[in-house]
């Protein structure tokens, strides 16, 4: 039975494996793609006579078939390898995607325009003109097929500036990128244009020298971008290929890969640190706000709130510009952009997926997830990996970065002085651009204000928590001090933005508008998302100029307790500075930030998961139920006939694990007085059958019954049996009178009861007594144990070779114990293979062999019949050796 | 008292419930007290006089049992000193540095008493906690198997789902008592090394008071104590079916090692939630500015799942078992 309920498991176990197994081998893995590498001429230019070749993956869908189109555009300095793995994602989920290098990058040839359209996008209707050639692409009509674009950044700016271009795209999903790249470069948060704005050098520096000649551009790129965008994935082996032999020549050097106009353009505004009107007539040929109401197609905007280079304001001019068309925008803010960040590859993911099965599948199953406004929020950390988690506050419309309210909160500082340093140096840090991604996210604060430079208004500790989504807004007045301008107030530098240009009427002062988190106490203020504000005011001669401030856009909760902090510096690294020293006068036109709140964002609750109150409790009841099912209430627990009898042992089995019988078909009775030897050869049961004596193993078959009581594991009758068997049991670390005396309280029964001074009296150790057992004899535990199995003078004595490891007298003491014992009314059973030790003290004997009875009776008849056999005395042993060779 | 002294027959005087026979005879040298060697009990369950099931292997003689042994008194031993110990090494190392400039937990465990105490309850639940309770829980029926004993407290008789449950009660008071001493002790060692600071949080480095974080401290206590139950559970489990203490003490820490393991393999995704010891480092977040508890639920739910259903299994298989040992 047993071991039938063992093979059951085993092929229970077995079963689950090979199933498991085999769903493992047969779970549909995501179909392979093939990618086809295809060299794409195009000709474009201003007169449409440049041919380019560009380099081009094409990936046909999974599953054949027709299928809407897909272009992938990379980064700034990336190439078609950047968006492989998407575009392999895409491709299995039903698209045909192409991927490319853009001009003057990877393999292809030609120069970087910028995404001009007289170039890249050119380049790019030439590639829907080649899709739509390609038989696994799904045509709205015959040269125009189904076809959406998608790309971050610089891919990103193509896919808005392709749409307005060419009315074939259907969708497109720009990720992270600009509105307007002069006011991405040049930016002034007063709203006076880029020919006024702050030249963000860090950023324009990184991101030219990306389309720069030499392979260190590998090294740079690799900073700050996350997702593959204006990245260069493994492409210096790409790099290293088309690195032509010859020495690069003096325009190569100075403008690597670039248009020479876009190169000349670059070089002079980053020399004289303000825009000119070409630069910024330049720069807008290429950004979406010079193409208004063109972008009429489904445009989902993901911008990231880690971007200092095109922040959210960027998403949100291009999100209004395409709503004034009509057609339908999405917006979602996630944790990434070009300052690093968790990056949310796999949501992004699942956003452009979900867009292009809405707008290029018309897949009406495709639900709109969450509302046409997402933003990324923390979601504190996951307790298992410890890690930060996102979660994603969604709502039904987007209001832009106004918010749907706003709040004033008052600020409080009086005019403060701050100082503009000469050289602009040392320059106060919001982000490093290039180096967010060190950080790792939103832990790192690296924003510090250099002393003296800042100026700062403070609001009184919030009395409820405030979430502030979008631009705050603040009126900033700023004069000059005109003690500190006159010693310095010729503009020497090559900087063309002097702090304190007293030869005009008016100077220009450049500031940095931030807005803290101040938790107070030891803590750091907190910069959200390390942006700042750049602005230049203009103030009349002898007076101040005032400005409406447009702090950054962000996402942000400020705590109750917490203060907002407005602060204006003089320097930032990541900006052009005045390099002449200058002191200003800084104070709020109005005593207050206006914030803008978003009631409507909600973040899905989740709640606590199902599992944690359903799986305990699962579980729960199935242990009870193993529980219950293991319980044995076996019926014939009392013969009243037997009361008298110490033990009858009837029809008793025991097989071994391996199947052969221990024990066989065991009967005989013991009667009360009995002194009973229980004789065998080794493996004849002897042990066995105590053992389950006292209820120590099962039995298969038969039962033992003990004044009539049936012997269960642990059947209160067993409190009548005192066994010594297989040796003693004791904690060695006790002595030996704490062994027993412990043992005693084990049985739970009263102490006087337990007569330890008979007992003791028994075992003889004396002094050893209070050793601790480990230093006991083999002789002083078996006595010790048998004095142990004679607490509380049980009705019925089971003792296993007693006389092992017992000196002479010691086992003639023994054996007198023994029969007092049994003379006293009592049941001894006594195992052994000292036959003449068993022929003296045993009234009767049962022998066995291969676990059956083999004879049963006293010893004085089993000697007797087989004196009258042999005719002359005779000793047990003769005839143990006898009954036992009998039916060897 | 029927005078059946010296009766080798199984016939006796009726009315003699038990059958058992009046020792009182003179024969026996050492010859017994007036009390009768047990009477049986009339019309019960053929149990010695004073003996009740219920009453067997009290929690109190379990504990003496367990309390003098070596084993118990070094883990002990070690888990009082270590906080000793830490404050040591933090006061050696304080001279080549400079205060704390970073906010991982080991960088602000200087800070007061209770920092350094969820400093000592950081780096001691990953492992030595566990190594403890699993020591209390694996040992403690293998031990009386390997010793013997066991044999003899079964035929003694006590009822082998009582013996378990009172080694399992004395094992899991033992664990729990290893498992609170020692951030208690890191408490004392911390106040007095370290002074009764507030607590400054990991991470933010943010600074709460100290009274308000000790209730959460007590459930940071309580939570590290549940979920080392499935530690405690496997172990135990493991006790009833091996004869060899350091078998089922390895075994339970091999899980938490193989666990550990397999938590660090992210393909696994959200499947990890449901290992053992994912959740161990969730009391964290009880100590952060905001407590979240969201963890800790999740950490007791699958803790409590495995362990019940662990000790049932220890129960059947005890029940079922042949103790041959």
């Amino acid at each position: 039975m047993k071991r039938a309920g063992r093979r059951t498991t085993w092929v229970a176990v077995v079963a689950v494996l090979v199933v498991g197994v085999a769903a493992w081998l047969v779970w549909p893995s995501a179909p392979e793609i093939r990618v086809q590498d295809q060299m794409i001429t195009v000709v474009d230019g201003p007169k449409d006579d440049q041919r380019v070749t560009l380099d081009a993956s094409f990936f046909p869908p999974a599953g054949g078939g027709r299928a809407p189109a897909v272009l992938l555009a990379h980064g700034f300095g990336g190439s078609k390898q950047s968006v492989r793995a998407e575009a392999v994602r895409l491709a299995q989920a039903g698209y045909a995607v192409l991927t490319w290098s853009a001009r003057g990058f990877g393999r292809s040839t030609g120069q970087i325009a910028l995404n001009s359209p007289d170039y890249e996008v050119k380049d790019v209707r030439q590639l829907i003109d080649w899709v739509a050639g390609r038989p696994e692409v799904r045509l709205d009509a015959a040269g125009d097929p189904r076809v959406g674009m998608a790309g971050g950044s610089y891919g990103g700016a193509i896919s808005l500036m392709s749409a307005a271009h060419d009315p074939r795209i259907d969708a497109i999903v720009p990720q992270i990128t600009w509105h307007d790249l002069a006011d991405a470069l040049f930016p002034n948060a007063t709203g006076q244009g880029p020919e006024s704005g702050v030249f963000k050098r860090m950023w324009a520096g990184l991101f030219f020298s990306r389309g720069g000649p030499t392979p260190d551009a590998a090294a740079l790129a690799g900073l700050g971008a996350q997702n593959g965008q204006d990245r260069q994935d493994g492409e210096d082996g790409e790099r290293q290929a088309r690195q032509p032999a010859r020495p690069l020549t003096a325009e190569e050097i100075r403008c690597g890969r670039f248009l020479p106009e876009i190169c000349d353009m670059y070089q002079q505004v980053a020399e004289s640190g303000r825009a000119t009107a070409s630069a910024v007539e330049t720069l807008r040929r290429s950004s979406p706000i010079s193409v208004p109401g063109k972008i009429k197609v489904p445009t989902l905007l993901l911008q990231g709130q880690r971007d200092s280079l095109f922040p959210l304001s960027h998403a949100d001019a291009n999100a209004r510009a395409v709503a004034a068309t009509g057609a339908p925008v999405e917006v979602a803010w996630f944790d990434g952009g070009h300052d690093g960040g968790n990056g949310e590859v796999d949501w992004l993911y699942g956003k452009t997926l979900g867009w292009f099965d809405r707008y290029l599948k018309e897949d009406s199953g495709a639900a709109r997830a969450g509302g046409a406004f997402t933003v990324t929020r923390d979601g504190g950390r996951d307790p298992g990996t410890r890690r930060p988690v996102q979660l994603h506050a969604t709502a039904a419309a987007y209001a832009g970065l106004s918010g749907s309210a706003q709040t004033s909160v008052p600020l409080s500082g009086p005019d403060q002085q701050v100082a503009n340093p000469p050289g602009g140096s040392p320059a106060s840090i919001s982000a490093v651009p290039g180096f967010g991604g060190i950080g790792g996210g939103s832990g790192l604060n690296l924003s510090v204000d250099m002393a003296g430079q800042s100026a700062a208004f403070d609001s009184a500790p919030l009395t409820a928590p405030l979430q502030i989504t979008g631009s705050s807004t603040v009126k900033v007045r700023v004069s000059v001090n005109t003690a500190a301008d006159g010693a310095t107030g010729e503009d020497t530098s090559t900087e063309n933005a002097p702090g304190g240009d007293a030869s005009g009427a008016a100077s220009e002062v450049t500031l940095f508008a931030k807005l803290y988190d101040v938790a107070g106490g030891t803590q750091a203020p907190i910069l959200p998302e390390g942006l700042v504000a750049p602005v230049r005011i203009t103030v009349p001669e002898g007076g101040s100029g005032e400005a409406m401030v447009t702090l950054p856009a962000i996402d942000h909760r400020f705590d109750v307790g917490h203060r907002l902090r407005v602060a204006f510096t003089t320097t930032d690294l990541g900006y052009s500075t005045p390099a002449a020293p200058a002191v200003y006068t800084v104070g709020l036109a109005s005593p207050a930030v206006t914030v803008p709140t978003y009631a409507t964002l909600r973040t899905p609750s989740t709640g606590p998961a199902w599992w944690i109150w359903a799986l305990p409790l699962a579980s729960i009841a199935v242990a009870v139920a193993l529980g219950l099912a293991g319980r044995r209430r076996p019926a014939g627990e009392h013969d009243p006939a037997l009361e008298s009898v110490p033990l009858r042992i009837d029809g008793l089995t025991k097989a071994y694990r391996n199947g052969e019988l221990a024990v066989d078909g065991l009967s005989f009775t013991v009667e009360h007085g009995q002194v009973l030897g229980l004789l065998g050869p080794n493996g004849a049961g002897k042990t066995t059958t105590l053992r389950m004596l006292m209820g120590l193993i099962h039995p298969d078959g038969g039962e033992i019954r003990i004044f009539g009581h049936r012997v269960v594991p642990g059947a209160p009758v067993l409190s009548r049996l005192g066994s010594f068997v297989e040796g003693p049991g004791f904690l060695p670390h006790l002595n030996g009178r704490d062994n027993l005396e412990l043992y005693w309280k084990a049985t739970g029964r009263p102490a006087e009861d337990a007569h330890f001074d008979e007992a003791l009296e028994i075992a003889g150790l004396g002094g050893a007594l209070d050793r601790a057992v480990r230093t006991y004899s083999q002789g002083m535990r078996q006595r010790l144990a048998i004095a142990q199995a004679m607490l509380g003078l049980p009705d019925l004595l089971v003792l296993d070779e007693p006389t092992n490891g017992l000196d002479p007298p010691q086992i003639r003491e023994m054996r007198e114990v023994l029969i007092r014992y049994a003379a006293r009314g009592r049941t001894v059973i006594v195992s052994s293979h000292l036959l003449a030790e068993v022929e003296q003290t045993c009234s009767h004997v049962v022998v066995m062999r291969r676990g059956r009875l083999v004879t049963a009776g006293t010893v004085s008849e089993l000697l007797a019949g087989r004196t009258s056999a042999d005719g002359s005395g005779t000793r047990l042993e003769d005839v143990f050796l006898d009954l036992i060779g009998d039916k060897a | 008292m029927s005078d059946a002294n010296g009766s080798r027959t199984a016939a006796l005087p009726g009315g003699v419930a038990g059958g058992s026979p009046n020792g009182s005879g003179p024969a026996a040298g050492t010859g017994p007290s007036a009390g009768g060697p047990g009477s049986g009990t009339p019309g019960g369950n053929g149990a010695a006089r004073g003996y009740a099931p219920g009453r067997t292997l009290p929690l109190g003689v379990e504990i003496v049992r367990q309390f003098k042994r070596r084993r118990t008194l070094v883990m002990f031993g070690l888990l009082l000193a270590l906080p000793w110990v830490l404050v040591i090494a933090f006061k050696l190392g304080a001279g080549s540095n400079q205060p704390a400039t970073s906010l991982r937990i080991s960088d602000l465990a200087t800070e007061g008493a209770l920092n350094f105490a969820a400093f000592a309850l950081s780096v001691s639940a990953s492992f030595l906690l566990v190594v403890a309770v699993a020591l209390f829980c694996g040992d403690t029926v293998a031990s009386e198997a390997s010793w013997s004993s066991l044999r003899y407290l079964l035929a003694a008789p006590v009822p082998r789902d009582r013996l378990l449950r009172q080694k399992l009660v004395v094992a899991m008071g033992y664990s729990a008592a290893a498992v609170i001493c020692l951030p208690l002790m890191a408490l004392v060692a911390g106040t007095l090394a370290f002074g009764w600071n507030d607590v400054r949080v990991p991470g933010t480095g943010e600074i709460i008071p100290a009274l308000d974080v000790l209730p959460r401290f007590a459930v940071v206590i309580g939570y590290a104590l549940v979920s080392q139950f499935v530690v405690a559970a496997l172990a135990f489990l493991l006790s009833v079916s091996t004869d060899s203490p350091l078998g089922a003490v390895g075994g339970a820490v091999g899980l938490v090692i193989v666990s550990n393991i397999l938590q660090a393999v992210e393909a696994l995704g959200s499947l990890r939630e449901f290992l053992p010891t994912f959740w161990n480092t969730a009391w964290l977040d009880a100590l952060a500015p905001q407590p979240q508890y969201d963890g800790m639920l999740k950490g007791v739910a699958v803790s409590v799942t495995y362990s019940a259903i662990l000790i049932a299994f220890a129960f059947r298989r005890f029940r079922r078992k042949d103790v041959v040992s």
